[in-house]
């Protein structure tokens, strides 16, 4: 398997915690992984993306130019990127926020609410779940279980207690991106 | 067993610190190198250790000199610009012969440049920036378990030689996430039995520290002396990774971050059937001469890539001495060199 994949969006959407969180997923899976994050003079309500590739083999470089997977939160971020993506790769895409339809052949749309659903559930920070649910179960990398333990690991690893408190919402924003 | 972790390669540094018994952080912050010193301002109060954030870099270099002094393991860490402040207190480090652990973290240049990864210190780096005659160990990362790994080896080597060590990485490899395999072993914090530190002279003959040699020809004899320690250091410590450069028609010749792209490149040639290898020095000085010489007697020609303007390629033609054609590829300025590029480059080349 060889998985290069772009996430981007608002800073603030949890872009970066997607990545890392995905990262985390893969290496409990055994596999190699990279993570990169765009980082610039961003801020809050600036554009933020992240590479992540996944492989069995050796990763040679980290930075994407095509990638075989995008996950959008906003239609600067679909601008930028849905030119980049490989034939038949997959576009997943925040339908809250982006109205447009895609209409590039040969490659896998997928439109899910992400941030209605967050929303929903009571806090539209965990939107970055619900997108990652979709896309694993798209691309089975990991099963449902084990990146709800995953997130679990990760979110009590954090020295706040409150970021405690949050595993609940994330876990049901995973479950609701999953089973969409 | 070993654990495996995901860890960005900024903070892999530091953990390798840690793990090395550094008990002494002098840094001044500049991206794209921040998380290290903020990992160092973490843990350093949890062990006993000290952390400072110093006034500047050449205050936190020379903090590094007077720590050094008394014996522990010390380390200070920047980006481009910063390094180049440092570079004084390397030379004075170099001349007292103080073990030291310096990072850069490289970001594009000249002056205060962009904050993207680069390669554009090799000069600064492998020729001594400072000025004198003198040489700095330095070792180049291209995964975050090397951060961690050659982190680990830097400070080892330091004490060895009683050399300053620099680990040259970029912001590439220091921003980005993978999952290392580390151990966590008892770490010796206690001071090690030095012959030359300075620690208070009761019960003892005091010692001097000093690079200002001002006696007949003093200072010519203590430059041999020096020279003793880099042959020595040339002799036993050249490391590489050599890559399918067995049956290879071209090398690639290429360190760090380059050298990722460059393996990569190297994959997809030879799945189209060009024969092509890679030598990746892991030693920029001392760099591996005799083995880049001898792989250029067996080969048609050679590709250097770097994100610079050409720097190590200057290195690599000493080495072979004329025995094969050098090609050059590379982009400054903090711009990422393409898989897709080196190939074209390679097809030319082989053409």
């Amino acid at each position: 398997m060889f998985e290069e994949l772009i996430i981007a969006g608002y800073g603030g959407q949890g872009i970066m915690f997607c990545g890392t969180l995905l990262a985390h997923l893969a290496m409990e899976e055994g596999l190699n992984v990279t993570f990169f994050p765009s980082y610039g003079a961003e801020m809050r309500g600036g554009t933020a993306n992240c590479r992540v590739v996944i492989s069995r083999e050796e990763i040679g470089s980290p930075m994407v130019k095509n990638p075989s997977s995008l996950i959008i939160f906003n239609k600067p971020s679909l601008i930028k990127f849905s030119g980049q993506l490989k034939e038949k790769g997959l576009l997943i895409i925040n339908s809250s926020l982006v109205e447009e339809e895609i209409v590039k052949e040969g490659i896998e749309v997928i439109r899910v609410p992400v941030t209605q659903i967050a929303q929903k559930l009571g806090n539209d920070k965990v939107a970055n779940m619900v997108a990652l649910g979709v896309y694993i179960r798209q691309k089975g990398i990991v099963s449902l279980e084990s990146a709800i333990k995953g997130l679990e690991s990760i979110l009590l690893l954090k020295d706040k207690e409150e970021k405690k408190n949050l595993i609940e919402i994330n876990r049901e924003a995973l479950k609701s991106g999953f089973n969409y | 067993m070993k654990k495996r972790i995901l860890i960005r390669g900024n903070d892999a540094i530091g953990e390798g610190a840690i793990q090395s018994g550094c008990m002494a952080y002098f840094g001044y912050p500049i991206t794209p190198q921040n998380e290290l010193t903020a990992y160092m301002a973490k843990i350093m109060p949890k062990i006993g250790g000290v952390f400072i954030q110093a006034e500047s870099e050449i205050a936190a270099i020379n903090m590094v000199f007077g720590a050094s002094l008394t014996g522990v393991r010390t380390m200070t860490s920047s980006s481009s610009p910063g390094i180049s402040l440092k570079q004084e207190g390397i030379s004075y480090m170099a001349a007292c012969q103080l073990p030291g652990v310096i990072v850069n973290v490289q970001r594009g240049g000249p002056g205060l440049g962009n904050i993207a990864g680069s390669q554009g210190d090799y000069f600064q780096a492998t020729r001594g920036g400072g000025h004198g005659d003198y040489r700095t160990i330095v070792l180049a990362p291209y995964s975050v378990q090397e951060m961690f790994d050659l982190t680990c080896l830097s400070f080892e080597l330091a004490d060895k030689y009683r050399s300053p060590v620099m680990v040259l990485s970029d912001g590439v490899v220091g921003q980005m996430l993978e999952p290392i395999h580390k151990d966590d072993k008892n770490v010796e914090r206690k001071i090690k039995d030095k012959d030359w530190i300075l620690d208070g002279c009761k019960g003892r003959e005091p010692r001097m520290v000093r690079s200002l040699l001002l006696g007949e020809e003093e200072l010519e004899k203590y430059n041999w002396e020096l020279n003793n320690k880099y042959k020595r250091i040339k002799e036993q410590e050249i490391r590489a990774e050599l890559y399918n450069v067995e049956d290879a028609e071209i090398v690639i010749i290429a360190y760090g971050i380059a050298a990722r792209m460059g393996k990569q490149a190297v994959k997809e040639a030879r799945r189209q059937g060009l024969k092509i290898g890679m030598i990746r020095p892991i030693t920029l000085w001392p760099f591996p001469e005799q083995i880049v010489g001898n792989i250029a007697q067996k080969v048609n020609s050679i590709l250097v890539i770097e994100m610079s303007l050409g720097q190590m390629i200057e290195d690599v033609k000493l080495a072979v001495e004329g025995k094969t054609k050098v090609h050059f590829y590379g982009r400054p300025g903090g711009s990422v060199l393409e898989v897709e590029e080196i190939l074209d480059k390679l097809r030319e080349i082989s053409n």
